[in-house]
C-alpha cells in the first residue's frame, strides 16, 4: 500500500508507546496526531515554518512536523498534553488564560511550549528577547499583545520565587 | 516591554468583565478538539485534484488507475454529483468539480477517498486529466469588456453612487490612483472537516464553517438531499476571518461518505489552503477630491475596479460597500463613485475582515494626506474638519442616527506622544528592533523615521435589505445538586472571537445565574447568521439577551407577577421556582430593516457603523527599502466594552493584519498562477514585526445595539494599514500607491 511500515515504540510524556506497522514516511507531528491520540500539537503549515507542532526533543523544542517519526525512537518526547492537564496547569498556561492571550488557540500549544523552553533557558529575557524567542511561532489572532503580556506574568511570578517552576501561581 | 495596553482583570463574571474564555483551558492543555482533530473508527481520508491550469478546457479525465489503486476506496468527479452542481453563496455559479472548463488555478477536479492520506494523495496524482491550456483572463479593467468566461457574464455588479451636485467642484482638487494586492487570511488551522454517513441516506458533517446553515443548504442542493437529512456540528476552529464564508470541502467529503459508507476526514496543506479558499480582492482606484480653500470637502470622485476572480462568492456585497464607504468618516455633500466587481481567472475572492472598507480606505485616506498637503494644512486637522457626527449624511442618502465618536477616535490616536527619537531609539546596530530584524542588514544612522493618521468606518451586520437574523435558546433548571443551570444553545459559530465567553457573559448579567454551559452549535436549531460582518455579538448576543428575558418573564411568572417582571428577575428565588420544572425558551433577533441601494447608490442600507484611527510610527531604511513599525495608537468606537480583554485582543490582531497587508501579505500572482502558497513565501506578522499597540476605547453605548455594543472585529483592519503607509511616506517623500509595499518600492524609487 504505502510501502515500507514497521512497528515501533516511541517515549512520549514518560510514556512507551507502541506504533504497530506505520508507514516509514510518517512524520512524528502525523504519529502523535492521527496514531497516538496526542493532538495538541498542530498542523497549520507541516513545512516547519509556523512553530504550531512545537514539541520537545531530547528537551530540545523542535518542529514536529519535520521529524520522522520513526527517528525518533531513541528520543524523549515532550507534548503540551506532557505539560499540564485542567486541573493541574502550568504557570504559562495559566499566564494564557488569564492574561487572554487565547483566542482561536490553535498556535497557543506550541506557544505554550516555547514560552516555557524561553523561560526555562532565560529566567529574565528582555521584550526584544522574548519576541525573537517566540518568533518561530505564528499567531493570526492576537497581534501577539496578550502573549508578550502572558510571558510578563509568568516572569513577574517566577521572580517573586513562590511555588516550584512549572505550577499554577 | 510594555505594550501600553491596560486592561481589567478577568476577576467576575458578567458583561463589562474581561471573563476568561469557557474553551480557554482545553486551549492551553491542547486537547480542544480543532476540525482537524477529528478522527472515526475506520474513517478514510479524502483528498483533491485541483487544476494546474488556470484557465483550460477539459477534454477527458481517466480516473482508472486512482481506482485501482490498493487502498482506494473511492474516486468522484462531476458526474457523480447528484443535485445540483455548483454552489455559490450569493450566486450559485462555482461548479463542485470542473468538468468542461478550468477557470482558476486550482479548481477541484475530482476528490478521492483512501485508507491513508498517503495513499490518497499517490492517488490524485494517478489521475489523468487532458486539458486545453487556454490563455487566462487576468486583468480586471479588461475584463469588463471582455468575452464572458462564464455563462453568466464577467461582471458580478456595477453600481455607480450619485450623490447631490455632480457638477460642483471644490477650490482645490486633487487626484490619485492606488493598487491593493491580494491578500489571504492564512488562518492557521487548515479547512478539515469529517463528515459520517446516517443511517437514513442522509450525511453529518462536524465542520469549521462561519455559518452552519448557509453551509448546509448549499451542501444538501449539491447532495440532492432534503436539508433535514444533512445535519451539520461546528468543531473546533483555528481562525475564519472571512475565509470560511464560503464552502471548501464541505461537498466533496460529504460526497465521499456518503459514496463509501464510510467515515471521511478532509484536511487541506497549507498549500491546498491558500487555494482552497477565498481571498481578499485586489483593487484598483481611481479618486479626485474637491474641497474649498479651508478644507472642507466638497465633492468626492472615485472609480473603483475589484478582482473577484473565477467565482462571485460574495463580490456583489464587497463591491456594495467598498462603493458605501468609498469617501471613508467625513461630511461629503457630492459624490460620483463609479464600482465594479468582476470576474477574471485569478483566484476567487470573497470576505476577509474589512470587506470592501479595507480597500477603499487605503485610497481615501492617502488622498485626505494629498489634500492636506494641497491646502498646506495639518492632515490631523483636515480629517476633524470633515468628521463625520450623528446626523451627518452619507454619499448613500442615509443619516447617521446612531453614535459617530469620529472626532473622538482621531484625537485619542493623537493623544498619546509618539515614541520618542532618543538615543536608544532607534536602537543600536546589530540589535534585530532595526528595520529588517534578524536580517540585521539596516545602520541605524540612515534610518528615518515616520508618523502617520488614518481614519476608517464600516457597517455593522449585513445590509441592502437583508434580514441576517439570528436565534438563541436558553434553558435554566436545577443541577443534580439543586443549584440553577442555564444552557445555552445557538449556531453562531466561535471562531476564536470570543462569543462563547459573552454568551455567558449575557445570561450571567440578565438571569444572574452563575453556571451557564453551552450546547454545540449545529443545525438542530434555527439559523444565528455568520460569524462575519462584526455582526455576532450585536445579533446573537442579541438572540441570547431575548431569549434570557422570555425566560425571566416566565420565572416571573411563577412567581406571580402578572404582567411579568423581567427587570426583577435578580431578586426571585430562581432555586424556589425551578423546582416546578425547568424553563426553556427560543428567541430570534432582527436587526432593524434596511433596504436595498437604488441605481444612484441610495438608499438606508445599514443598520450601524463602526469607526477607528490608526496612527503610525514607522522607522525606514530607506536606502534598503526596510521598514519596522514602531507603534501603533488606536482610538476604536466600540459602543460598550462587553470584555474588555477581549476587545483589546480583537484590536491587536485586527492591527497585525492590517500591518502584514501594509508591508508583508500578498498572493503573488502571474497570469493567474499562485506564486507563494506557503508560509515560506507569504510572510505574515510575526512577534518580531508587531510594534506594542496602545488602544483606547471610545464607550459610546449604541442606540439599538444590545447592551450599546457595536461589533469591534473589523475597524483594526480597516485604518491600520494607511496609517502605516502614510508613515512611510512622511519617512521617504515617495507617493507610495501600492500596498503591499515593499523593498523595491522604496530603495528603487525615483527620487
Ligand atoms: S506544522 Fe510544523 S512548523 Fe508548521
Ligand atoms: S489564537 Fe488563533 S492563531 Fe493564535
Amino acid at each position: 500500500m504505502t510501502g515500507a511500515t514497521e512497528s515501533y515504540e516511541l517515549d512520549v510524556d514518560g510514556r512507551a508507546l507502541p506504533v504497530a506497522a506505520a508507514w516509514l514516511g510518517e512524520s512524528l507531528l502525523y504519529v502523535l496526531r492521527e496514531r497516538l491520540g496526542l493532538p495538541g500539537a498542530k498542523n497549520a503549515c507541516e513545512q516547519g515554518e509556523c512553530g504550531s507542532c512545537s514539541i520537545f526533543l531530547d528537551d530540545v523544542l523542535v518542529n514536529a512536523c519535520c521529524v520522522l517519526a520513526a527517528d525518533a525512537t531513541d528520543a524523549r518526547i515532550r507534548t503540551v498534553e506532557g505539560f499540564g492537564d485542567a486541573d493541574h496547569l502550568s504557570d504559562v498556561q495559566a499566564a494564557f488564560l488569564g492574561t487572554g492571550a487565547v483566542q482561536c488557540g490553535f498556535c497557543t500549544p506550541g506557544l505554550i511550549l516555547a514560552v516555557h523552553d524561553l523561560l526555562d533557558q532565560v529566567p529574565d529575557p528582555t521584550g526584544l528577547e522574548v519576541r525573537e524567542a517566540i518568533s518561530g511561532n505564528l499567531c493570526r489572532c492576537t497581534g501577539y499583545g496578550r502573549i508578550l503580556q502572558a510571558v510578563e506574568e509568568v516572569k513577574a511570578t517566577r521572580s517573586g520565587a513562590s511555588g516550584p517552576r512549572g505550577e499554577s501561581p | 516591554m510594555s505594550t501600553g495596553t491596560e486592561v481589567r482583570p478577568g476577576t467576575r463574571s458578567g458583561l463589562g468583565q474581561s471573563v476568561r474564555r469557557p474553551d480557554g483551558t482545553p486551549k492551553v492543555t491542547g486537547t480542544f478538539a480543532f476540525s482537524s482533530d477529528l478522527f472515526a473508527r475506520g474513517m478514510l481520508w479524502g483528498r483533491t485534484l485541483r487544476s494546474p491550469h488556470p484557465a483550460a478546457r477539459i477534454r477527458s479525465i481517466d480516473t482508472s488507475i486512482a481506482e485501482r489503486m490498493p487502498g482506494v476506496a473511492s474516486v468522484l468527479t462531476a458526474r457523480d454529483v447528484p443535485g445540483r452542481p455548483t454552489y455559490g453563496l450569493e450566486h450559485a455559479d462555482q461548479p463542485v468539480f470542473a468538468s468542461e472548463t478550468v477557470r482558476f488555478q486550482g479548481e477541484p477536479i475530482a476528490v478521492v477517498a483512501a485508507e491513508h492520506p498517503e495513499l490518497a494523495l499517490r492517488a490524485v496524482a494517478a489521475i489523468e486529466v487532458d486539458y486545453e491550456v487556454v490563455t487566462p483572463l487576468t486583468d480586471a479593467e479588461a475584463a469588463i469588456g471582455a468575452a464572458p468566461i462564464h455563462p453568466d457574464g464577467n461582471v458580478f455588479r456595477h453600481l455607480h453612487l450619485r450623490h447631490g451636485d455632480l457638477d460642483a467642484v471644490g477650490a482645490v482638487s486633487v487626484e490619485g490612483s492606488y493598487e491593493v494586492g491580494m491578500q489571504d487570511q492564512a488562518f492557521l488551522g487548515p479547512e478539515s472537516g469529517l463528515a459520517i454517513p446516517v443511517d437514513d441516506g442522509g450525511v453529518e458533517l462536524f465542520i469549521s464553517t462561519q455559518w452552519l446553515h448557509v453551509d448546509r443548504d448549499q451542501v444538501a442542493a449539491c447532495l440532492g438531499l432534503p436539508p433535514e437529512r444533512v445535519h451539520l456540528t461546528l468543531s473546533g476552529i483555528g481562525g475564519a476571518f472571512g475565509a470560511r464564508e464560503d464552502v471548501s470541502l464541505q461537498v466533496h467529503v460529504c460526497l465521499l461518505a456518503l459514496r463509501t459508507g464510510r467515515p471521511v476526514k478532509m484536511l487541506y496543506s497549507r498549500e491546498e489552503s491558500f487555494h482552497g479558499h477565498v481571498h481578499r480582492h485586489p483593487a484598483r482606484l481611481w479618486y479626485r477630491h474637491h474641497a474649498d480653500p479651508d478644507g472642507r470637502l466638497v465633492k468626492v470622485e472615485a472609480r473603483i475596479v475589484l478582482d473577484g476572480g473565477a467565482y462571485a462568492s460574495s463580490s456583489t456585497a464587497v463591491i456594495g460597500n467598498a462603493v458605501c464607504f468609498a469617501a471613508g468618516p467625513y461630511r461629503v455633500p457630492n459624490a460620483d463613485v463609479d464600482g465594479w466587481a468582476v470576474r477574471t481567472n485569478n483566484p476567487p475572492c470573497g470576505a476577509m475582515r474589512g470587506f470592501g472598507a479595507v480597500q477603499v480606505c487605503f485610497g481615501h485616506e492617502a488622498q485626505m494626506d494629498r489634500l492636506a498637503a494641497a491646502l498646506a494644512m495639518d492632515p490631523v486637522e483636515l480629517r476633524l474638519r470633515n468628521a463625520l457626527a450623528p446626523g451627518d449624511e452619507l454619499p448613500t442618502g442615509q443619516v447617521i442616527t446612531g453614535t459617530a465618536p469620529v472626532r473622538e477616535v482621531i484625537e485619542a490616536a493623537m493623544a498619546l506622544e509618539p515614541p520618542p527619537l532618543a538615543a536608544t531609539d532607534p536602537p543600536a546596530d546589530g540589535t534585530m528592533d532595526l528595520p529588517g530584524g534578524a536580517g540585521l542588514t539596516a545602520t541605524r544612522a540612515d534610518v528615518v523615521r515616520g508618523t502617520g493618521l488614518a481614519v476608517g468606518f464600516k457597517n455593522l451586520m449585513y445590509s441592502e435589505g437583508f434580514d441576517d437574523a439570528s436565534t438563541a435558546n436558553v434553558r435554566v433548571e436545577l443541577d443534580h445538586r439543586g443549584e440553577p443551570l442555564a444552557t445555552v444553545h445557538c449556531a453562531a459559530a466561535e471562531v476564536g472571537q470570543g462569543f462563547v465567553t459573552l454568551a455567558q457573559q449575557i445570561v450571567r448579567s440578565v438571569l444572574g445565574v452563575e453556571q451557564v454551559a453551552l450546547r454545540p452549535a449545529d443545525t438542530t436549531i434555527g439559523s444565528a447568521g455568520s460569524t462575519s460582518a462584526s455582526r455576532q455579538t450585536w445579533m446573537s448576543g442579541g438572540a441570547v439577551e431575548l431569549a434570557c428575558l422570555a425566560v425571566a418573564e416566565a420565572l416571573a411568572e411563577r412567581a406571580g407577577y402578572g404582567g411579568g417582571a423581567p427587570d426583577e428577575v435578580l431578586d426571585l428565588d430562581v432555586v424556589e421556582l425551578l423546582r416546578e420544572g425547568p424553563i426553556d425558551r427560543t428567541r430570534a433577533h432582527h436587526h432593524p430593516p434596511t433596504e436595498p441601494l437604488d441605481e444612484d447608490g441610495q438608499g438606508d442600507a445599514h443598520v450601524s457603523f463602526a469607526f477607528a484611527a490608526h496612527r503610525a510610527v514607522v522607522d525606514v531604511d530607506p536606502e534598503l527599502g526596510l521598514v519596522k513599525v514602531r507603534h501603533i495608537a488606536t482610538g476604536q468606537d466600540v459602543g460598550r466594552a462587553l470584555n474588555p480583554q477581549a476587545v483589546i485582543g480583537q484590536i491587536e490582531g485586527g492591527i497585525a493584519q492590517g500591518l502584514g497587508l501594509a508591508v508583508m501579505e500578498e498572493m503573488l500572482l502571474e497570469d493567474g498562477r499562485l506564486r507563494n502558497p506557503s508560509f515560506t513565501d507569504y510572510l505574515i506578522p510575526t512577534a518580531l514585526d508587531m510594534p506594542p499597540v496602545t488602544a483606547t476605547l471610545i464607550e459610546q453605548p449604541e442606540p439599538g445595539a444590545p447592551f450599546g455594543a457595536k461589533g469591534v472585529g473589523e475597524p483594526p483592519t480597516i485604518s491600520s494599514t494607511p496609517a502605516i503607509v502614510a508613515a512611510i511616506r512622511a519617512a521617504t517623500g515617495l507617493e507610495l500607491p501600492r500596498i503591499p509595499v515593499r523593498p523595491e518600492h522604496i530603495a528603487l524609487a525615483e527620487a
